[in-house]
């Protein structure tokens, strides 16, 4: 391989490696961070713990049958759910579903149709950032 | 091995609740409804229950499930208007008294032709179809819904419905 070549190998793998750092879920978060920092000055990051007592709380705004995002994503995120219609869900922890939170649109979309299901109202980027943290800790 | 014992624990009791309703192994026969077999109906329309098998209502329904996926039996189902129009001319295109006639033009019998039922588990051919099933097999933990046919019906997912 001459210098020129390998040169070229080099920057294209370092163009790979760069886009594999900042994917499609960290670009998310990303958006989340400036959205959460534009309403809150003292917005200092997101954090999992937050996003895990989130997910376990039990809210009275939403549809009685689900309660908390564990009524269908089970209480530990390294377990499959269950939608009440009986429909298995894969783990929502990202070590066990990789390809979890990939997908710009259908976060979105499963964010407000769940948030409006278990808290009567849409998250807010906080809420989506500190979920998404603790799900990609589990 | 932890980790993934929850789901194949799952899997299990679906089995051996079906083993339950049925008490006998069952293959092939008649009740055959072909599963949704386009990717994006799938995945619209698979996520919070089975994929219902478009032969089993007539089009006039799917066109009035389509239109109110905003409010979808107190879900918010929508999907963009481009996704809308492509599942919509699946279902429509397949349904029981269209496409999916020889599979599921039985199960029209009993509902007018200017009825759209929004519901499967609605027609009377259905209802007469389950109304030996006690009232605690629909209210058991496995099952919740009528509309988990899976729950009992092992195979529902590759649209076998046999007894
Ligand atoms: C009524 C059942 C139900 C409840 C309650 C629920 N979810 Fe979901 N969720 C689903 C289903 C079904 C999917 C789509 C299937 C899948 O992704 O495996 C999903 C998918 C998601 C996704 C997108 C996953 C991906 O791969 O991109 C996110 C994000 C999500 N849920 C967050 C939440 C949060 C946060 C809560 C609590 C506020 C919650 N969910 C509560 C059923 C539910
Ligand atoms: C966000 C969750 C969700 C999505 C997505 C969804 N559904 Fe449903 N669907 C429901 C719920 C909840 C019910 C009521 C189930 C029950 O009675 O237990 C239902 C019921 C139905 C029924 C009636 C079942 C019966 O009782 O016979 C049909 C038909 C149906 N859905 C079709 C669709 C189609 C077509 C799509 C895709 C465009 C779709 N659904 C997407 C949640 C969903
Ligand atoms: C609680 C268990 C249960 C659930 C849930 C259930 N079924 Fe059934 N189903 C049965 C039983 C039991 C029979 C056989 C009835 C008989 O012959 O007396 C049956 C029969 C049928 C048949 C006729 C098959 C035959 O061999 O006669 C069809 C079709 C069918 N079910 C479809 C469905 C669909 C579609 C759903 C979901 C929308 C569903 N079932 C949900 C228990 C169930």
């Amino acid at each position: 391989m001459n210098l020129q070549t390998a040169a070229i190998v080099l920057s294209l793998s370092l163009t790979l490696a760069t886009a594999a750092a900042a994917g499609p879920r960290e670009d998310q978060l990303a958006q989340y961070a400036a959205a959460a920092k534009a309403t809150t000055p003292a917005f200092a990051g997101f954090s999992a713990a937050r996003g895990e007592a989130l997910h376990r709380q039990k809210f009275a705004g939403g549809k009685p049958a689900t309660p908390s995002c564990a009524s269908c994503h089970a209480d530990d995120p390294r377990s499959a759910g269950r939608t009440p219609a009986g429909k298995t869900i894969e783990p929502a922890a990202v070590s066990l579903s990789p390809a979890r939170y990939t997908d710009a649109a259908k976060v979105e979309k499963w964010f407000k149709r769940n948030c409006n299901d278990v808290l009567g109202r849409e998250c807010t980027p906080l809420e989506k950032g500190d979920w998404l943290a603790y799900v990609a800790s589990r | 091995m932890k980790l993934r014992s929850r789901p194949v624990a799952l899997g299990l009791a679906a089995l051996a609740f079906s083993a339950l309703v049925f008490g006998r192994a069952q293959a092939g026969g008649g009740h055959y409804y072909p599963p949704v077999a386009d990717p994006l109906v799938k995945e619209e329309c698979g996520s919070c229950h089975l994929a219902f098998a478009p032969a089993m209502l007539p089009a006039k329904s799917w066109q009035r499930v389509m239109n109110g996926l905003k409010n979808h039996f107190g879900d918010d189902a929508s999907v963009d208007p481009a996704q809308a129009e492509r599942i919509a001319a699946y279902l429509v295109a397949n349904a029981a008294d269209t496409g999916g006639r020889r599979y599921g033009g039985k199960l029209l019998r009993g509902v007018a032709t200017a009825d759209a039922p929004l519901r499967i588990t609605e027609l009377p051919k259905w209802v007469g179809e389950h109304r030996n099933v006690p009232d605690w097999e629909w209210r058991h933990k496995d099952v919740n819904s009528k509309a988990n046919c899976a729950a009992c019906h092992a195979d529902a997912a590759r649209g076998y419905y046999d007894e």
